[in-house]
């Protein structure tokens, strides 16, 4: 039985519109409606898959956060994670976020441990390696397939133009990208009721340093209007292109 | 004290993007009064080498070790960490891609350095590091602040340019860090290049197309206007096109795929949604091409042109071979 370890984020739903407050040093979470990292969800997607194909898994699922991520914790279970846990902590900075995963990690021999590149709301695209570092074990990030052979892991990664197929034995760690899986699993019914049943243990957080901190939040400049070029005017489209925008 | 660079190489030559992030990186280095120092994996000819000094590298330091051929994130991490404390580094920088994602997580840990990701402006202050990254999948930017003396940046591409800045005096130290057995058990098994090929991320120029394609089979004239670019242009697309399985996933562009800055974005019969519109804020120059004047893509473009792309494309293309071929 391969112990896997899936760790998740919760974040303002991709069709969110972003503002700041409190003179931009703030999100503004008014209106936001909160889902799964969407990397994440095709990361617990992509080992259900695995486990489904007949590699025999037990699942964790893990968050770092409040009480208000229960939800969204509760979904992965609904889609098939053995166990839950969230570790109650506000997750800031990626290094604390990871030491927090570290020191729930840490001694309990899991073989695997997945999560997306990314959350898709600060981007660090940092907490998957820098768990994989606190653990010191080799890892994976920005994959693009993973399968279980043999008791080994056999991943894809797209590097610059080309890709590779990369085999290693456990504890390894991997963080998925686009393609990791297709479609995110929706819950069945039974599952649903099933994870109303399933008890989420909660863990204290650990003391840990936050290596970065956020001063302030931009939003991109507006554009200054659109310039409308006839559609029978081509050459005049890349006229503008070559002296005004001087990018061809 | 230096400011220490990762100068990545595809077969021993060394990429655009990196040029450009040691030409960002001698920006901080001036800035600290610091020297620049580059750190280099894997063979690379001391010719090769010496082209690190254009762009402002006052030397470098490089390990061809046998073992570190193949790419593993723990390893290269050893011996990058191992090198920048040799040459007490302050800030390190790595180009935002796939090496530099895995990288540099692992060297904040092992430095105990903050790390900012998705940076794509000059530090608004060296000590403490304060800078400006991308966040929420290209909706906003942050800007940052390091609690620690030691910090690590990852440069988006294209956010700088290349910047030649010649450096007198240029010498290659060869360097053998410490590597462990233990990792090369991590292994290549098989390995596909695909010649010739920009990847999206990294693309000058981008020619993305959506579902008003209609069909895949349509694609040659994305591919011909592509080509016709130059080798710094690649192809891309929308979410639909990807889900649909028209395109590669790899080429999807938007808040779940690729979010870029490229110079320069065409956007053929995409209608624009929030999520693609977030992935591509970055470009310097938006050009839509829509049949629907009311896409919302035309409200974050800079150039439109309202008109069917099976009419339009063709045209453009035939007007883009006259004026490259007058270059």
């Amino acid at each position: 039985m391969m112990k896997v370890l899936v760790c998740i984020s919760q974040v303002p739903d991709t069709t969110s519109k972003v503002r700041f407050k409190e003179g931009n040093t703030q999100f503004d979470t008014a209106d936001i409606q909160y889902v799964m990292g969407p990397y994440d969800e095709l990361a617990l997607t992509r080992i259900l898959e695995v486990r489904d194909a007949g590699t025999p898994m037990e699942i964790t699922v893990v968050n770092v956060g409040d009480a208000s991520t229960e939800n969204t914790i509760r979904k992965a279970v609904a889609v098939g994670a053995n166990h839950a846990v969230r570790i109650d902590a506000k997750p800031t900075d990626a290094f604390y976020v990871a030491s927090q995963l570290a020191a729930f990690a840490k001694g309990q021999g899991f073989d695997l441990i997945v999560t997306g590149k990314e959350a898709s709301d600060y981007n660090g695209n940092q907490v998957g390696e820098m768990l994989a570092e606190l653990l010191d074990i080799p890892s994976i990030s920005n994959a693009s397939h993973i399968e279980v052979k043999g008791g080994k892991v056999v991943v894809e990664r797209e590097m610059g133009g080309g890709k590779e197929t990369v085999i290693a034995p456990t504890p390894f760690m991997v963080a998925g990208q686009k393609g990791f899986a297709i479609e995110p699993r929706i819950p069945a019914m039974r599952g649903i009721m099933q994870a109303r049943k399933t008890p989420i243990k909660v863990v204290p957080a650990v003391p840990a340093e936050h290596l970065l901190t956020v001063e302030s939040y931009e939003l991109p400049p507006a554009k200054s209007g659109c310039k409308f070029v006839p559609k029978d005017q081509v050459d005049e489209l890349v006229r503008l292109l070559h002296e005004e925008a001087k990018v061809l | 004290m230096s400011v220490f660079v990762f100068a990545e190489h595809k077969g021993g030559s060394f990429k655009k993007s990196t040029f450009e992030v040691v030409s960002y990186a001698k920006k901080i280095a001036d800035m600290a009064g610091v020297e620049l120092v580059a750190g280099v994996i894997g063979k690379v000819s001391d010719a090769e080498m010496a082209q690190l000094a254009q762009y402002g590298a006052n030397r470098a330091m490089r390990d061809q070790q046998p073992d570190l051929e193949t790419f593993r994130t723990r390893t290269y991490a050893d011996a990058l960490t191992q090198m920048a404390e040799n040459v007490a580094a302050n800030v390190i920088v790595f180009s935002d891609n796939f090496m530099g994602r895995g990288i540099a997580p692992r060297m904040s840990v092992k430095l105990k350095a903050a790390l900012a990701t998705s940076v794509v402006d000059v530090p608004k202050s060296v000590s403490p590091m304060t800078v400006k990254r991308k966040s929420f999948s290209g909706k906003a930017f942050s800007i940052v602040k390091a609690n620690t003396p030691v910090s690590i940046l990852s440069l988006v591409p294209n956010a700088f340019g290349v910047v030649e800045k010649p450096a007198a005096g240029f010498a290659t130290t060869d360097f053998a860090s410490k590597l462990r057995a233990s990792d090369l058990a991590v292994q290549v098994e098989a390995a596909e290049t695909v010649a010739g090929t920009m990847p999206v991320s990294e693309a000058e120029i981008l020619v993305s197309a959506g579902r008003g394609l209609k069909s895949p089979d349509n694609w040659g004239m994305i591919e011909e206007m592509s080509q016709l670019l130059g080798p710094g242009c690649t192809t891309c697309c929308s979410r639909p096109v990807s889900d649909l399985g028209w395109r590669p996933h790899h080429e999807h562009v938007g808040q779940t795929g690729h979010v870029v800055a490229p110079n320069l974005y065409f956007a053929i019969g995409i209608s624009g949604a929030i999520q693609h519109l977030a992935g591509v804020s970055g470009s310097k120059v938006i050009v839509a091409i829509n049949t629907d004047p009311e896409a919302p893509f035309f409200k974050a473009a800079d150039y439109g042109i309202v008109g069917d792309a099976f009419e339009v494309v063709p045209k453009l293309n035939k007007a883009l071979k006259d004026f490259m071929s007058k270059q």
